[in-house]
C-alpha cells in the first residue's frame, strides 16, 4: 500500500489577505485536489490580530492541513514539525480509508484495541519516511513581512535538513506574494535541495497587498505542471536516486 | 510549545480516576510529574502500586511512542526506557483520551542533580548514559532527543535514565523529534539522519548544558561557538578532546566515548601519573597550565614523590660505591 506522492503547501504569512478571493476557499479547492495547505502563523514583537488568526485556521482547517502561530525565533522547529505533522495526517487519512475497506464499516484507527493501533502506527510511520513528499512554499512578502525574511529562509533551509534525512524523495518549490508583476512569483522551481535560496531570498522586495486567496489558487497550476513534466522526463527518477 | 487544547483536554485534577476502555484498570491520579509537546505525565496508583500515566490527545504519537517502549520491553535488562506496563484508552465525557502506563521512576531531573551534587558529577553520569546508548544503538535504535529533561538520576541508586522515548527513531531513517540546542543539524556539524553519531553529539551538547543551564543560541560557526564556550568553564576544560570528536562526529560508537571520558576521569583521580606523563609526552603549554591549576595538591604530592625516588637512588650509589672501593681494597 503507497499513498503516492504527499503534495503540500505551505503558506508562511503574518496576517490577513487583503486582495482576491478567500484564501479558505482556495484552500478547499487545493484539498480537492490532494494537496494538503499548511499554514505558518509568524509573530515578531507584533501580535497577529484575530482577524488574521481565524484566516490562518480556517485556511488550514479547509485545506486539511495544520496551522500553528509563532514567534520568529521558533520558526525553523516549527516549520519542519508542521510539515512532518501534516504528512503523518495524510498518511493516516489514507490508512484510515483502507482499514474501512477491510473492516468494511464506518471504523477508523481510533476504533481499534491499542496493540492493534500500534502495528497500524508502524505503518503509518513507514509511509512517513519512505514517500515521495513535494512541498511548495509561500511566502508572504508584503511589508510587514520584511525584517521576517532572513528568519524564514534559515527555516527553510533547516526544513530541508529536516526532510532530505528521510529515505523518501523530497521536491521543493518557493513561491513569494505579492510578485513584481503577477500575484504570485517563482523565486525557486522544484527541486530536492533548497540550499540556493541563500543566493536568491536577499534580493526579494517587499509589497504592499496581501493577496493570499490567488497565491494559493496559482500554486496549485505548479503541482500540475510538476506532475505533467515528471511524466515527461524519464530519466528523473534516476536523478532523484543519485541526489539522495 | 504545547496548544492550549492539549492543556484543556488532558488536564486531570488529583484524586481523579482514569479507567482505561479496554482494560479496565481504574488509575487514581496522585500529581502531575510534567509535561511533553504531545501529553502530560502523571503520577498515578492502581492497587497500591505507583506508575507514571501518560495521557495524549494525540493518538499517533502515543502510539508511536507505546511501540518503542513495547520494543525495549524485549531487550533483557537493559535501562533504556521505563518499562511499558498497558496501553489503554479513556473515555473523558465523550472524547476518547487514549494513555499509556509505565513503571515510575523516582528521581531528580539531570540539571538539578548536577546542580546540587556539584559537576564532578557530570562524567560519572556520562559513563552511565553512554553505556545504555550503546545497548541501544546495538538494538538499532537512536536516541534521538537527548537532552537533559529526558534524563533523570534515580535515587538512592544514582543511575540515569531514559525517560521520554519520543524521538527514538530506527537508524538510516530521519530523526522524528529534536531539540535545537541539542541537534547536530542546528549547529550545522551534519545532519538528521539517525546515526550513532547524532546522539554522541546531543550527549557532549548535555555535558555543556551542565555547565550552562541557560543554554545558548547559534552565532556563525558552530563548531569554534561551542569549543570556545567549552574553554571558558574550568570543569568543562578537561573533556575538550572528547566533546570536539563527538561534536565532529569522530567516535564510531558510544563505547569509544566512553572510553575516552573514562580516560579523563581517571587522569584527574591519579595525579601522578598524569604529570608525569604530560611532561615526558610534551603536551602543549596550555593543557599543562591548566593542570597546574586545577590539582595543585596532586601537582605538590608528585613533586615530593619524585623527590623521595632521588633520595633512595643516591643513597644507594653511595652505599654501592663504597661497597666498591672496600671489594677493591680486599682484593688489593
Amino acid at each position: 500500500m503507497r499513498p503516492g506522492t504527499l503534495r503540500q503547501i505551505l503558506l508562511i504569512t503574518d496576517g490577513c489577505s487583503n486582495q482576491g478571493q478567500d484564501p479558505a476557499a482556495m484552500a478547499a479547492l487545493a484539498r480537492e485536489q490532494g494537496i494538503t495547505v499548511n499554514v505558518i502563523g509568524v509573530m515578531e514583537e507584533d501580535v497577529i490580530d484575530d482577524q488574521g488568526l481565524k484566516e490562518i485556521e480556517a485556511i488550514a482547517i479547509s485545506g486539511g492541513g495544520v496551522s500553528q502561530v509563532v514567534y520568529s525565533t521558533q520558526l525553523s522547529q516549527t516549520v519542519q514539525m508542521v510539515t512532518r505533522k501534516a504528512m503523518t495526517q495524510t498518511i493516516q487519512g489514507v490508512v484510515n480509508k483502507e482499514l474501512q475497506q477491510i473492516l468494511g464499516s464506518s471504523k477508523s484507527m481510533e476504533d481499534l484495541p491499542p496493540d492493534k493501533r500500534g502495528e497500524v502506527m508502524e505503518v503509518v510511520d513507514d509511509l512517513g519516511e519512505t514517500s515521495k513528499l513535494e512541498v511548495l512554499v509561500l511566502v508572504d512578502t508584503s511589508a510587514s513581512m520584511k525584517h521576517k525574511l532572513p528568519t524564514v529562509k534559515d527555516s527553510l533551509l533547516d526544513l530541508s535538513l529536516s526532510l532530505n534525512a528521510r529515505m523518501g524523495d523530497n521536491q521543493f518549490s518557493v513561491f513569494v506574494f505579492p510578485g513584481k508583476k503577477n500575484d504570485v512569483e517563482k523565486l525557486l522551481d522544484w527541486t530536492p535541495k533548497l540550499e540556493s535560496l541563500t543566493k536568491i531570498f536577499p534580493k526579494l522586495t517587499t509589497g504592499g497587498i496581501t493577496p493570499t486567496g490567488p497565491a494559493i489558487q496559482e500554486a496549485l497550476s505548479y503541482f500540475n505542471k510538476n506532475r505533467s513534466l515528471r511524466g515527461l522526463l524519464s530519466h528523473d527518477e534516476q536523478y532523484f536516486e543519485e541526489s539522495m | 510549545m504545547m496548544n492550549n487544547t492539549l492543556r484543556n483536554q488532558c488536564n486531570v485534577p488529583p484524586g481523579s480516576v482514569i479507567t482505561g476502555k479496554w482494560n479496565g484498570n481504574r488509575y487514581r491520579v496522585l500529581k502531575e510529574l510534567g509535561f511533553g509537546a504531545n501529553g502530560i505525565v502523571y503520577l498515578a496508583e492502581l492497587n497500591g502500586q505507583f506508575a507514571a500515566l501518560k495521557l495524549s490527545n494525540n493518538g499517533m504519537s502515543i502510539t508511536s511512542e507505546m511501540n518503542i517502549l513495547k520494543a525495549f520491553s524485549k531487550v533483557q535488562g537493559s535501562a533504556l526506557g521505563p518499562s511499558l506496563l498497558e496501553a489503554d484508552d479513556w473515555e473523558k465525557s465523550g472524547i476518547i483520551l487514549p494513555f499509556y502506563v509505565m513503571e515510575y521512576i523516582k528521581g531528580d531531573s539531570f540539571l538539578e542533580f548536577i546542580k546540587a551534587k556539584g559537576p564532578s558529577w557530570t562524567g560519572v553520569l556520562m559513563l552511565q548514559l553512554l553505556t545504555s546508548l550503546e545497548v541501544l544503538h546495538d538494538q538499532g535504535w537512536v536516541f534521538g532527543d537527548l537532552k537533559p529533561e529526558n534524563l533523570i538520576v534515580t535515587t538512592p541508586a544514582y543511575k540515569v535514565r531514559c525517560i521520554d522515548v519520543g524521538g527514538t527513531t530506527k537508524q538510516g531513517r530521519s530523526i522524528k523529534e529534536f531539540t535545537e540546542f541539542f541537534d547536530r543539524g542546528y549547529w550545522g556539524l551534519g545532519s538528521r539522519k539517525a546515526d550513532q553519531q547524532y546522539d554522541l553529539f546531543a550527549a557532549a551538547l548535555v555535558m555543556i548544558n551542565a555547565s550552562y543551564p541557560k543554554r545558548f543560541q547559534k552565532k556563525g560557526d558552530g563548531q569554534k561557538q561551542i569549543m570556545e564556550a567549552v574553554n571558558v568553564k574550568a570543569e568543562l576544560r578537561p573533556y575538550k578532546n572528547v566533546i570536539e570528536k563527538a561534536i565532529t562526529g569522530r567516535y564510531q560508537n558510544a563505547n569509544q566515548m566512553r572510553q575516552d571520558i573514562m580516560g579523563v576521569l581517571s587522569r584527574r583521580s591519579n595525579g601522578t601519573v598524569s604529570s608525569t606523563r604530560q611532561t615526558n609526552k610534551g603536551y602543549t603549554k596550555q593543557k599543562r597550565q591548566t593542570l597546574k591549576n586545577m590539582q595543585p595538591q596532586t601537582r605538590t604530592q608528585a613533586k615530593k614523590k619524585k623527590g623521595g625516588f632521588a633520595e633512595t637512588f643516591l643513597l644507594v650509589m653511595i652505599v654501592s660505591l663504597l661497597y666498591a672501593i672496600y671489594l677493591y681494597g680486599q682484593i688489593m
